[in-house]
């Protein structure tokens, strides 16, 4: 299969982009400077980040879609205001996690961010269990950008008049040379931001302009560091079909009120694990000194078996140190319980750790 | 002290006397991006040519360092263990790795020099 590109490429290549393959896409994983300096440049200042190959699942209709859209997501979705996001999964029967997605309720029905490599299978998946009722499309049309750090605020206001207004975690259509522009404040990097969709003919010189204004383009590497210290899961990696959202202790994002009655996808097995508890957590691990385990890594405690496994494990440039998040038996979650991590044959001391690694920096409020 | 030698392997060599020292290539750490950790042999412990002598990792991912002679490990470079930073800063100089005491200097006759390395390099890489 030929491999795709986002209408941002030539802009990536011309930017001295390094690419690898990601989801059948070429996506520059650094740019020039390097993973370290791009991650600490979206910490201290502004980092645009093309991910147009997510994708970008608009559904149509008013009601009968949200009673719809409730049988299959843990969300009280009656109640969420238009042009509110929620965190949400995609699940099974068996509550194992098709997909993790961001949902926005928008004027002519919903929004929903899916991942670039999940996204075919869920738009199959959502047209089977909505049937022909409602008019779906997954938008090749439409590019996403991410723009992530402390002037990022400043730096979209000046393209885009009014995004300072948005509260973290709500969207809007704003106009911008002559086009609709659909601005969420949100992203994945703990630092405030905002994700972008953007007709792809727009999108480089729109990128361009951002780039003038003083932020600068980020590459998959840094966005993959900087998620994981802000502890945030990545699929494939955290959540897979194998995983529940009370065994990726995601259940903050489950409803409270859609608990008491159940009523979609998965909610026997969620409603269970909720009162008996999982078998297996996701935590944070920190390994002693400078080791850093890898996913995949096996996890012992001290009579040597086996009590999890690492999911994603690197270097974090602002906490100047090694972090990784994993699962481990229940009895092994509580914060500082010691582990022993096995790389390269041998057995390293780490400890479980509370997460985020780096606190979150979000703007919860403007209005 | 000898003409500098490289492997394929991306380590490069001198010698002085029958003690060799060793590090990676500034090409090989342009390939590696950031490196965050480094891994040297233990003092006293042989190393066989070829065999694997350490290991540096970068943001992306693991790697081995080869040795491309044998010989008894006689020194090793805590100052990048400490920070691994240094590597990318001056791989071809202060960020050495280990020291060797070598008993078959013929090994280093194979090896390449800057020229044929630096062709190699830009062969392999594009």
């Amino acid at each position: 299969m030929e491999i795709k590109k986002t209408s941002l490429n030539k802009l990536h290549q011309s930017n001295n982009a390094k690419f690898v393959e990601f989801a059948g896409y070429e996506m520059p994983i650094q740019y020039s400077k390097g993973i370290i300096e791009e991650h600490k440049f979206t910490r201290s200042h502004s980092g645009i980040f093309d991910v147009s190959h997510m994708g970008q699942l608009f559904i149509y209709g008013y009601e009968s879609l949200t009673e719809e859209l409730e049988k299959i997501f843990p969300l009280d979705l009656k109640n969420l205001k238009q042009n509110c996001s929620k965190y949400s999964f995609l699940m099974n029967e068996d509550a194992g996690i098709y997909d993790d997605l961001i949902i926005t309720k928008i004027e002519e029905g919903y929004l929903i961010i899916l991942n670039a490599a999940c996204k075919d299978k869920d738009f199959e998946i959502l047209s089977n269990l909505l049937g022909s009722k409602f008019k779906m499309n997954l938008d090749n049309n439409r590019s996403l950008i991410a723009i992530q750090g402390p002037k990022s605020a400043e730096i979209l206001n000046s393209v885009i008049n009014g995004i300072d207004q948005l509260n973290f975690m709500t969207g809007n259509w704003f106009d911008s040379d002559n086009q609709k522009l659909f601005v969420t404040r949100s992203g994945y990097t703990g630092e405030d931001g905002f994700e972008i969709s953007i007709s792809n003919d727009k999108a480089e010189k729109f990128v361009e302009n951002l780039i003038q204004k003083g932020a600068q383009l980020i590459g998959l590497g840094a966005r993959d560091t900087l998620r994981l210290e802000a502890g945030l899961c990545l699929y494939g990696h955290e959540l897979d079909i194998n995983k529940t959202p009370v065994e990726a202790n995601l259940r903050w994002a489950i409803s409270k009120h859609r608990l008491l009655n159940g009523g979609f996808i998965g909610s026997k097995k969620i409603m269970n694990q909720m009162q008996d508890g999982a078998n297996q957590l996701r935590v944070g691990i920190k390994p002693e000194g400078r080791l850093i385990a890898r996913e995949k890594t096996k996890i012992f405690d001290d009579t040597d078996t086996q009590i999890g496994e690492i999911t994603s494990g690197t270097f974090g440039p602002s906490v100047n140190g090694p972090i990784a998040m994993g699962y481990v038996n229940k009895k092994f979650s509580k914060i500082d319980t010691k582990i022993l991590l096995e790389v390269r044959g041998k057995k390293h001391p780490a400890s479980v750790c509370a997460l985020p690694f780096y606190k979150k920096n979000y703007v919860k409020g403007v209005n | 002290m000898s003409e500098v030698k490289f492997s394929k392997e991306h380590e490069w060599i001198t010698l002085e006397g029958d003690v060799a020292t060793i590090g990676i290539t500034k090409h090989a750490t342009e390939m590696l991006g950031d490196i965050v950790f480094a891994e040297l042999p233990e003092k006293g412990s042989n190393v066989e040519k070829n065999g694997t002598a350490g290991v540096v990792e970068s943001t992306k991912a693991a790697s081995d360092v080869y040795t491309p002679v044998s010989g008894e490990v006689v020194d090793t470079n805590q100052s990048i263990v400490d920070d691994p930073a240094k590597i990318n800063e001056d791989p071809e100089g202060s960020a050495w790795f280990f020291k060797l005491k070598i008993k078959d200097t013929s090994e280093l006759d194979t090896l390449m020099n800057k020229e044929e390395y630096d062709k190699f390099a830009k062969e392999t890489s594009s």
